[in-house]
């Protein structure tokens, strides 16, 4: 069969553009769940204050998860890493108290951790898909793919992820050699001990806290203990305006 | 290739001017190999303020090359024939300002290794993605035309017709650069400093300011260096630009500031606040940010008297002054305002360290060098005609 | 003509710069031109797959094993003689062959080839007894 020189190269041009569309469709799959679908799970954390707030001083979820997940100790402040921390509630909603309530709860430490939202915008920025909204709600992180843009960083309304500017190994005091270290430039966060949910435990600050302040579960089930929480309480969560929708609650 | 052969030739001031710049280039060079060992721990930055100097500097330099557009609409639109040679020189400085601008994000990785996923992962949702593609075609344009025109000139030619097609598409692509770079930060939901539609065209005014005062700036020190002349014309064309832009730029900067504090909402004013007055007994910033004020109302006083703006020694002082207005708004403060005061409301100190300004010269000085070089083969070309 | 010099001195550089693998291998001695030592596992005599896949193609087992686990939830992995394990490199690599310097390392240098450096983040038994600095 003849084939002219135009044919082919109007055919190989058509199927070039074929496979890079493809390429680009496929690729871009690996993003959030959309709206409609149903029968979904989506993980979630409410974080009771009061109870929180019950022992002074308390940081043992802190210290469960930078230990289990070899998370560095840096003295310098601009260098720290940290997945899950505290900070005064005048901090952490600087909007939701007006002058003549801030006595009361100005400096009431707050549970902070990544809010693994719906519609995460450190998703959307990620020039190499490093991090993505998992199908169950949880923002993951892939370190083998990070480049260290920090763009992610920039994007999230939280200030949740930090990043490893030199090599974390001499500042992690015990290594646990069931989870891998970082290395130096790349970006971490809270996982929502992602390790453990595959083996159907619940994250390692929900299990050490011993005042039982954070309920998880699955908030797609009507009938979960969060849900139950959450409809008993009225519920506060981090810049709600900002339409990330995040998975962590705070019960006032 | 004619830039091996023209740009390695040269005087004994030439010489030392290459020399010098490839130190600079060298001790930079030295300094980053040292950050890909140490990390990015040798800069200034911190986990608040995650982008400083590298960032921002590729932002300045990704304006210097969208500027190229402020001389090619002219000519090949509104038939300026004064902006003739200034059309190539323009595309070859935004070459090497594209050239810079990657460079700057390179050295900002903290797995530059990696760089590549971009391109084995792309991620279309990501502005950063488009940005590539933007920056990638734009050099891929300006090459083309240049390389064409001086090939041409060259073999005592008239330049191909379709280089004009190619200009033209590389107008609306000179925009498209500048205006991607700027939804880098205007679509961030969490840092109210740059959440604004004004940013991009904030960033093309301030380009369109700085990158025709560079431009002059470097006319200027051709014609005392080389036999090369653009004419007085172009200078005075083109400074025309510059004083509209800078006006336009002000403006633009006024408008923010009455958005900020006339609202009174806290989140839009404390960008501005930190910046300009200082929060948190953290005020280092402040007499940068009033002097860049300054120093573009100083530059617009110069351009716009009807006495002044004929004297051509006080152009160059008005050039200078826009520059370095807009390199303090641009090349530092934007980045700042962004990160602090940070989501939590804290204020952090940034100042870049001296290993960070080390790489940052040596990019500089690499940017010099090829400008040098492109620049000298032209002139070697047109200087035979 | 009074470039010969220039040329001269430029083959000379050049050639020295192109052969620096053969120098710097000689210098360093890293590569053991004799001998090859590989430390095996004591007990298991069988890996995950077998030994011809594993040395042709460990590299593409372990990245779809990373991609599997990091990004598409599937963490068993079900080898060719019906046995189930757990991808980890840690837990089940390093589980049987104990030390990547005795065995993965000593085959990568003597063949020359750079791996990704899976141990700036993974960890394997001297890890655990790191000091606080």
């Amino acid at each position: 069969m003849k084939i002219t020189r135009k044919h082919f190269l109007q055919m190989s041009g058509l199927s070039l553009i074929a496979v890079v569309a493809k390429k680009l469709v496929g690729g871009s799959a690996n993003t959030s769940a959309s709206e409609s679908a149903t029968k979904k799970t989506r993980w979630g954390i409410a974080i009771d204050l009061q109870r929180c707030r019950q022992k002074e001083g308390c940081n043992r979820c802190i210290r469960a998860c930078h230990l289990a997940h070899n998370v560095p100790e840096f003295s310098d402040r601009g260098h720290e890493i940290k997945w899950i921390w505290k900070q005064p509630f005048e901090d952490v909603f600087p909007f939701a108290q007006t002058t003549y309530t801030r006595e009361v709860f100005a400096t009431a430490p707050v549970l902070l951790m990544c809010n693994h939202c719906d519609d995460p915008p450190c998703q959307d920025v990620c020039p190499v898909g490093a991090t993505w909204r998992r199908d169950d709600g949880v923002v993951m992180m892939d370190w083998h793919r990070c480049i260290g843009c920090r763009y992610c960083m920039a994007a999230c309304p939280y200030g949740s992820r930090s990043f490893n500017w030199q090599d974390p190994r001499p500042a992690i005091s015990a290594v646990n050699p069931d989870f891998p270290t970082r290395t130096k430039g790349v970006v971490e966060k809270c996982n929502f001990c992602e390790e453990r949910l595959a083996k159907r435990l619940s994250p390692l600050c929900v299990e050490a806290c011993e005042e039982k302040a954070l309920v998880f579960g699955d908030l797609e089930q009507p009938d979960s203990e969060i849900r139950r929480t959450l409809r008993s309480r009225f519920a506060l969560q981090r810049k709600p305006e900002l339409g990330t929708r995040p998975s962590i609650y705070y019960l006032t | 290739m004619l830039i091996s052969e023209k740009a390695l030739v040269g005087g004994r001031s030439y010489g030392l001017w290459i020399m010098c710049l490839l130190l600079v280039a060298a001790a930079g060079l030295l300094c980053y190999l040292r950050q890909i060992s140490q990390g990015l721990a040798i800069t200034g930055l911190s986990r608040d303020v995650t982008w400083g100097l590298y960032i921002a500097q590729f932002t300045f330099f990704v304006g210097i090359a969208a500027s190229a557009v402020t001389v090619v609409l002219p000519y090949y639109l509104h038939d300026c024939t004064e902006f003739g040679p200034l059309t190539t020189l323009g595309e070859l400085l935004a070459l090497s300002a594209v050239i810079v601008s990657v460079l700057f994000i390179v050295v900002d990785l903290g797995q530059p290794s990696r760089v590549l996923n971009i391109v084995l992962h792309p991620q279309p949702r990501s502005v950063m993605f488009w940005d590539l593609i933007a920056l990638s075609g734009y050099f891929l344009i300006n090459t083309v035309i240049a390389s064409a025109t001086v090939n041409a000139a060259h073999e005592h030619v008239a330049p191909p017709r379709w280089i004009r097609t190619l200009a033209i598409v590389s107008i609306p692509w000179a925009i498209s650069i500048h205006t991607v770079t700027a939804f880098l930060f205007s679509g961030l939901p969490g840092r109210a400093y740059w959440l604004t539609a004004i940013l991009a065209p904030r960033f093309l005014a301030s380009a369109f300011a700085s990158g025709p005062a560079l431009l002059i700036l470097l006319c200027f020190l051709i014609r005392k260096q080389t036999a090369f002349d653009v004419g007085n014309e172009a200078l005075r064309k083109l400074s025309l630009i510059v004083t509209y832009a800078t006006a336009i730029n002000l403006f633009f900067i006024l408008a923010e500031v009455f958005t900020a504090f006339y609202s009174e909402i806290p989140d839009h004013e404390a960008g501005f606040e930190y910046l300009f007055v200082g929060m948190g007994g953290d005020y280092h910033l402040a007499p940068w940010m009033w002097l860049s004020f300054l120093l573009s109302l100083i530059a617009l006083t110069l351009l716009l008297v009807p006495r002044w703006k004929t004297d051509s020694s006080l152009l160059v002082i008005a050039c200078l002054c826009v520059f370095v207005s807009i390199w303090l708004d641009k090349g530092l403060g934007l980045m700042i305002g962004g990160f602090v005061p940070s989501p939590l409301g804290a204020i952090t100190h940034y100042a870049p360290t001296l290993p960070e300004w080390t790489i940052v010269s040596g990019i500089w000085a690499l940017g010099a060098l090829v400008t040098t070089a492109f620049f000298k083969t032209a002139f070697s070309i047109w200087e035979k005609r | 003509m009074n470039d010969r010099p220039y040329i001269i001195v430029g083959l000379v550089v050049f050639v020295a710069f192109v052969t620096t693998p053969v120098w710097h291998g000689l210098a360093t001695q890293n590569a053991r031109f004799a001998t090859l030592e590989i430390k095996l596992p004591a007990q298991e005599k069988q890996c995950v797959a077998p030994v011809n896949y594993m040395r042709a193609s460990h590299m593409r087992l372990l990245e779809q094993w990373r991609d599997d686990v990091v990004r598409g939830q599937g963490r068993q992995y079900v080898a060719y003689d019906g046995k189930t394990y757990d991808k980890s490199l840690t837990r089940t690599c390093l589980g049987c062959h104990q030390s990547h310097q005795e065995f993965c390392d000593r085959c990568h240098a003597y063949n020359g080839v750079a791996a990704l450096n899976c141990w700036e983040c993974h960890n394997d038994a001297s890890s655990t007894t790191r000091k606080p600095s």
